[in-house]
């Protein structure tokens, strides 16, 4: 056992970082410039020099690297303070989806503009009455000569706001079991028919969007899979997603940063982490991070040897998010009085627990509640059976809904 | 990145998994349950004796292997699967840790030998009374050349040939660490009865009794820290061992018992239960790589390793066992079944050196200490 690259590795590592410290956008070379114009000036410089998407094949616009090249790529460039990444949906769900069901055609002409940061995706699939229950969703397509037209509307559109193009799941037949009548298409998120409402959060923050569609057309070359089969091709989407949001988000509280408040401030005039309750509760979630650190590792270990990483990886999610939230809590907690303040000027450390406090829920829900997650793991790791579920076989639009029962 | 053990390591898990399954099905731990006279399995101990086992982590000019501590690991973990009922947790993990580290050439010579082949059982002997044990608790005294004092309990302390026992010290760190004979006749000794009799534990009363100090006068305390931070990283693989073990059982019986027209198992709240059990030993497994790692190549991290391992695996064992009973129903709280085996060894295994609160307190004095330098 050992933490160190195989010299293979290593030789890359060193390629990956002479190339940022070289590349790397400088301060005064974004000042003054827009969020989205920086994120698209350090794409586009990463496309060009082949460092872009580098587990995609090079003639949609990747590298053709390995697994383990790419987290070492992730990893050299985390460490160095680089513009905000608003393309992780287009790369990590959409462009996969579209390698694994578009033309030759269309991945030519698509994909590398995703790569390139040229074009924004976004992925619009919940809707209101369709969250967990995914394949309950009513936004319908209805065939009309070479297009289908399509009206409802969908929710939890992160991006969608400043998306060229979007990737969506639509009923196209209500009268055959739910997840059979569902079919995939990409569009053009410009098109009439198309309105964007940002939806505001407990955080304060605009994350994410309701977007409206008014007999929007979208011609019938970009489905993706069969009429159909678009439960199918959800599901690349979604392993993708999974994948991509891991155990991050929260806002930044970690065991380090609540450590040192709770050397920083007092519990009966001595420092927090002389306090027995403190010291328990910061162990627990010691042992918890660097379970999940390690577990990291164990994935790193697989991919570096070319291997499929084992099924221990899913808890990541599950652990993380539940875990960030309570910390945050607790930040507060330890503030005492002050934790109340969520104020630039007054709040210590910018606000970062009252942040998360506030934002950390989301992280609970997105990409598969803990529910969900729990059950993914109680399912496809442990092999137990599917729930029963009474909506099996019975056509969609005979199935009970919240309005219906109403 | 390389956080795996090598193929030999597995190869040697998967003979002691073959092997424990044959020689160790839970009906020889019911066995020793059952009977009062037994306090461990010789067979079984004589066969992992002659397997080596016992040598693994000893060095060769002494008898032993040689091995490292990630061979010991998967040993480990599959002794805590099968509940092996035998002393090797005192004997390896603990009283040949002692001599090795802490041991002259001679102590060694006379012991290490001996412990590598099985043929004698070491223990350590800590504990007097209720509640944490620290240098000042202690009442067992020593004059340099005999001890006297009551152990209680002593894990496989009836069983054992010789004990590693800590002593108040007015100097040092508190305490001193003495070699001494169990058989003599100025050591009495009783088995007492335990939450896991698949494990023996005992009264010791040393009266005068024969003892050889081992390492320094005054530096017992620090002895022990150190070989209980090797011993928390192969109790927790053996935990890690036991909790899988329970989360196999748990689910075959969830997906066999038929409640409503349809297994338990798919239910949600069964199937929400199962699935927090595989994240606690996924935790608790992550952090035993790790503790192993640290150990095997003596790093600097190994306190902050340890204890992660420890409290990590503590706390997935327990949620495990108990959880395990509670899908079996009313059928998991019977003597007939096996689940109660899994509960006891849980806490067997999370006491006998130092309990999750300790470890936890243990764990952040170490990251403070590290973070001062």
């Amino acid at each position: 056992m050992d933490f160190n690259d195989t010299p293979k590795e290593a030789e890359f590592r060193i390629e990956v970082r002479t190339w940022l410290e070289a590349n790397a956008p400088t301060e005064s070379e974004l000042r003054d410039m827009e969020p989205m114009a920086s994120s698209k000036l350090w794409q586009k410089r990463k496309y060009d020099a082949g460092w872009a998407c580098l587990r995609w094949p090079k003639e949609y616009g990747g590298r053709g690297a390995s697994a383990i090249e790419q987290v070492i790529y992730s990893q050299e460039e985390a460490k160095i303070q680089t513009p905000d990444n608003v393309f992780m949906i287009g790369q990590g769900m959409c462009a996969p989806t579209m390698m694994a069901w578009a033309t030759e055609e269309q991945k030519r002409e698509y994909v590398p503009a995703i790569a390139s940061g040229e074009k924004v995706w976004c992925q619009l699939f919940s809707e209101p009455a369709a969250g967990s229950d995914l394949a309950a969703l009513t936004t319908k397509a209805e065939r009309d000569g070479d297009d289908w037209i399509i009206n409802g509307q969908k929710i939890w559109t992160s991006g969608a706001h400043y998306s060229d193009y979007g990737v969506i799941v639509l009923r196209t037949d209500p009268t055959v079991p739910k997840h059979k009548g569902l079919s995939y298409f990409f569009f053009d998120m410009k098109s009439e028919g198309v309105e964007t409402r940002p939806i505001k959060q407990i955080s304060g923050a605009s994350n994410f969007n309701e977007v409206y569609f008014t007999n929007l057309r979208v011609p019938d070359t970009q489905r993706l899979g069969k009429v159909g089969q678009g439960w199918e091709v959800a599901l690349t989407t979604l392993m993708n997603e999974r994948a991509s949001i891991g155990s991050g988000g929260g806002g930044g509280v970690n065991f380090n940063r609540l450590f040192k408040l709770a050397q920083d401030v007092n519990i009966n005039d001595k420092p927090a982490i002389k306090n027995d309750v403190v010291r328990e509760k910061l162990a627990n979630w010691y042992v918890q991070e660097s379970g999940l650190k390690f577990t990291g590792h164990r994935t790193l270990t697989a991919l570096s040897r070319g291997e499929l990483p084992g099924p221990e990886n899913s808890i990541g999610k599950l652990v993380g998010a539940p875990k960030s939230q309570d910390m945050a809590s607790f930040g507060l907690d330890l503030l005492e009085q002050s934790g109340a303040i969520w104020d630039d000027e007054y709040s210590d450390f910018r606000g970062l627990y009252q942040t998360s406090y506030m934002s950390s829920p989301a992280i609970r829900v997105a990409g598969g509640t803990d529910e969900i997650m729990a059950n993914i793991i109680a399912e496809r790791v442990l092999g137990l059976p599917q729930e029963v579920r009474v909506d099996k076989g019975i056509p969609f639009n005979e199935i009970p809904t919240s309005s219906s029962v109403k | 990145m390389n956080f795996e053990f090598s193929d030999e390591q597995k190869l040697l898990k998967d003979q002691a998994s073959g092997f424990l399954k044959e020689n160790c099905p839970l009906v020889s731990v019911r066995d020793i349950v059952d009977d009062d006279a037994l306090s461990y399995d010789k067979t079984l101990w004589a066969k992992i004796g002659e397997m080596g086992w016992t040598s693994t982590t000893i060095p060769e000019e002494y008898g032993g292997l040689g091995c490292s501590y990630l061979e010991l690991s998967v040993i480990a973990e599959e002794l805590g699967r099968s509940l092996a009922p035998t002393p090797f947790s005192s004997s390896v993990y603990l009283a040949t840790e002692a001599i090795n580290v802490a041991g002259s050439d001679q102590q060694k010579n006379t012991w290490l030998p001996k412990l590598a082949t099985g043929e004698i059982i070491g223990c350590v002997a800590v504990a007097e009374a209720k509640g944490q044990i620290t240098p000042a608790s202690l009442a067992t005294e020593s004059n340099g050349s005999t001890l006297s004092g009551t152990k209680i309990p002593v894990a496989d302390g009836d069983v054992a040939d010789f004990s590693i026992v800590f002593v108040r010290a007015n100097i040092g760190d508190g305490a001193s660490a003495y070699i001494v004979d169990l058989t003599q006749s100025n050591v009495e000794r009783e088995s007492i009865r335990t939450l896991d009799p698949s494990r023996s534990q005992a009264k010791i009363t040393f009266t005068d009794a024969n003892c050889e100090l081992l390492g320094k006068e005054g530096e017992g305390w620090s002895l022990l820290q150190k070989i209980n931070n090797t011993a928390a990283v192969l109790f927790a693989w053996e935990q890690v061992g036991g909790s899988e073990h329970c989360l196999e059982m748990a689910k075959a019986y969830a997906l066999d018992r038929i409640a409503f027209g349809r297994p338990i198992a798919s239910y949600q709240a069964i199937k929400h239960k199962l699935a927090n059990v595989y994240v606690k030993n996924t935790i608790a497994k992550s952090n035993c790589y790790y503790g192993a790692w640290a150990l095997s190549t003596n790093d600097k991290e190994l306190p902050v390793a340890a204890a992660s391992a420890r409290i990590s695996a503590i706390q997935a064992y327990y949620f495990a066992s108990k959880e395990n009973i509670q899908v079996h129903g009313g059928m998991g709280f019977t003597w007939e079944f096996d689940c109660q085996f899994f509960y006891r060894r849980s806490k067997q295994l999370a006491v006998n050196i130092g309990s999750e609160l300790v470890w936890q307190d243990k764990l952040i004095s170490a990251i403070e200490l590290d973070r001062a330098s």
